[in-house]
């Protein structure tokens, strides 16, 4: 309530539009378990830990009225946040870590671009920057400081072997373009980029002229990731807004998270 | 139980399974030296280092010139029955549900004259083997059987092996070059069925691939760093599961100093030590119970350690530390898996010639020929199983001075 006027202020009718279903909740998140899959490198490489839970007590001997568990994992597990120290390119940057992002920028608008048609005709389907021009001709430009969010239904491949889809010369997943990448920055200004597979680069980046370029380019310019996400065909074009807080890990390069998408329904009328 | 054993059968499901029970137990500290030959295979006597009397049952003193050094030598294993007798009447209750049981007397070409239990058709004047067994309560016991055309299928041998023939057998790791040998070999050994686990589905593995679809073979899904997964597997075929091998194993360089990682330790620890506590607190209860369900029941738990296990090689550093904890507890696993009959045998092999031991000089181990000794082992009724010169040298110069070793291994 406004203390001066006395009326709605923003935040009790952002409430009231929950309550009334005009704002619909969506959850981007996967559910966490062992069977998580976490990123595949050459085994002689320092390797993430995957996700591992210990029951401590389940209202028995060790615990007579509770029920709770030890987890582990790896912070690039499921469903979780980039931040730019991830990445060498963005390892002296300002305010770049898990517990010293300004919490602002854990609130942004989304646009999310559907590419699940082609990423089922090719798993190596890049996005490239003719098709976000293309796309914004139909639907209009990405708004500064947003995410774009790229929907490829990878996360309907619930079986790990088929969501990481290993081949001889590495992963085959979708992802951004090389190119994409650096325009998004300097000609769209997002504040990062989401996608539903492993990881926010496509599965053969590695092979790339400059590899990991998502990574390389987002996390250079200070800005984040978005791995893991789900339920992306539930949000519009254009309108979801993303709250993507990580866990405040001192110095994290990253952490699972919930992330949530409010959405606003077309009034009726 | 005479005749030899028939066939494997479905279990009567209205019956209620035979309790395990175990020969009786107390030996002198004296007699526990032939458990140690026994584990190893090895048909060795106490001998008299000053007059070279060959002693049966082990003693502390010479019985001819009572001289106190008495050590252990491989003798002759020949014999000839002298007596036999048939016991129809037992109050131990192990014997009593196994009557009727031959016993003799051998007079071995070693020298002494020794009780042992008689396999079919050991009577009384013909040539026999000798054997240095352990029974099912873990004791060394001496073994007679026909010098030629010894059967398989004789029900007090079996007692006294863990024969794969009809039984069914989880390789705990089929991705590797080793498990895809091992199942073969139990295969190839009489086993009824293999159950082969894999990990990380997502590696795609030739070994496993070539498991798949196999007769005999099932593969399951099995990563021991998963607790959920182990008692999930355990709860799908745990029932079944009569020889058990832990063949996982994470092999990476580094010491405490050196190239210390606490990623990769810990991983080593999850692996080696927590994945053998898993295995063991899901799969270990039942097997435990299926000590005596009949002929074909829950008989031997293998465990493939390094031999690095039993000295610190510090170019392995963590890597041998995390394969002696896991050691340490198999130790505790037979005291506890031994009320059951069933017996933790401990594999301890040398480096295998594979992508883990690039570096390593030769001698290297070929997986094929580790998987068969392994059940041949098994066929033999072995403790503890030494494979490759390095195994087989550790094992020999630990025995001979333990700091000698400790100070110059290495790769």
């Amino acid at each position: 309530m406004d203390s001066r006027t006395g009326e709605a202020g923003i935040l009790a009718r952002l409430l009231e539009g929950l309550l009334s279903g005009r704002i619909r909740i969506v959850d981007l998140t996967v559910t966490l378990d062992q069977r998580t899959p976490t990123i595949v490198l050459p085994p002689e490489l320092g390797q993430t830990w995957p996700f591992r839970i210990e029951e401590i007590s389940r209202y028995d001997r060790r615990g007579p009225a509770t029920y709770w568990n030890n987890f582990s994992c790896g912070e690039h597990t499921g469903t979780h946040f980039d931040a730019p120290v991830h990445w060498i390119s963005g390892r002296d940057l300002p305010d770049n870590t898990t517990d010293t992002i300004p919490p602002a920028k854990f609130l942004a608008t989304a646009a999310v671009i559907d590419c699940s048609r082609d990423a089922r005709a090719d798993p190596d389907y890049l996005l490239t920057v003719d098709r976000v021009e293309e796309w914004e001709g139909i639907h209009g430009p990405i708004p500064p400081r947003s995410w774009l969010l790229m929907r490829t239904d990878w996360s309907l491949r619930t079986d790990p072997e088929a969501f990481l889809n290993m081949g001889d010369e590495g992963a085959n997943t979708p992802g951004p373009h090389p190119d994409l990448i650096p325009w998004l920055i300097s000609e769209r200004d997002v504040i990062g980029f989401g996608s539903e597979a492993v990881g926010t680069d496509a599965g053969q980046a590695p092979h790339f002229p400059i590899p990991f370029p998502c990574h390389h380019h987002m996390h250079g310019n200070n800005r984040f990731g978005l791995p893991g996400l789900c339920n992306l065909d539930q949000l519009p074009p254009h309108g979801t807004l993303l709250i993507t807080a990580p866990l405040k890990i001192r110095q994290g390069s990253g952490s699972p998270l919930r992330a949530l998408a409010l959405v606003e329904e077309q009034a009726d009328d | 139980m005479t005749g030899p054993v028939g066939p494997p059968r479905r279990k009567d499901p209205t019956r209620r399974t035979r309790l395990p029970v175990t020969p009786p137990g107390n030996r002198s500290r004296e007699a526990h030296g032939l458990a140690a030959m026994a584990a190893a295979g090895r048909f060795a006597l106490q001998c008299c280092r000053r007059c070279g009397h060959v002693h049966y049952p082990p003693r502390q003193l010479c019985e001819r010139c009572l001289d106190g050094e008495l050590e252990w030598r491989d003798v002759a294993d020949g014999g000839r029955v002298l007596a036999e007798t048939t016991v129809r009447h037992a109050n131990d209750l192990y014997f009593r549900e196994r009557l009727p049981w031959k016993l003799g007397l051998v007079g071995s070409d070693a020298g002494p004259s020794i009780v042992a239990h008689l396999a079919e058709g050991c009577e009384r004047g013909r040539r026999v083997r000798l054997a240095l067994h352990l029974d099912r309560a873990g004791n060394a016991v001496v073994a007679a059987s026909p010098e030629r055309d010894a059967s398989r299928d004789d029900p007090r041998l079996r007692e006294m092996v863990f024969d794969p023939r009809g039984r069914r057998v989880l390789v705990v790791d089929g991705t590797t070059g080793l498990g895809r040998h091992l199942v073969e070999a139990f295969l190839a050994s009489g086993a009824r069925e293999v159950f082969a686990g894999f990990s990380r589905p997502w590696n795609r593995s030739p070994d496993l691939a070539a498991l798949r679809g196999r007769e005999g073979v099932s593969v399951y899904p099995l990563d021991v760093t998963d607790t959920d997964a182990v008692e999930k597997l355990a709860a799908l075929i745990g029932d079944k599961v009569e020889i058990l091998v832990n063949n996982s194993s994470h092999v990476r360089m580094g010491g405490a100093l050196d190239r210390l990682d606490f990623n990769i330790t810990r991983q080593e620890m999850e692996i080696h030590y927590h994945g053998l506590l898993r295995l063991a607190g899901y799969f270990g209860p039942v097997m435990r119970a299926r000590g005596a369900d009949g002929p074909y029941g829950a008989v031997a738990w293998v465990n493939m350690f390094s031999a690095w296990s039993l000295v610190n090689n510090p170019e392995l550093g963590t890597y041998s530390a995390s394969q002696a904890a896991a050691l340490s507890l198999s130790h505790c696993m037979r005291a506890e898996l031994a009320a059951g009959g069933v017996r933790v045998v401990n594999v301890f092999a040398g480096p295998l010639d594979d992508e883990w031991h690039q570096l390593v000089p030769p001698p290297k181990l070929d997986p094929a020929t580790v998987a068969a000794r392994v059940v041949r082992g098994l066929e033999r009724g072995l403790e503890d199983i030494a494979v490759g010169a390095v195994a087989e040298e550790i094992a020999h110069r630990l025995a001979e001075n333990p700091k000698e070793i400790e100070r110059s291994i290495r790769l």
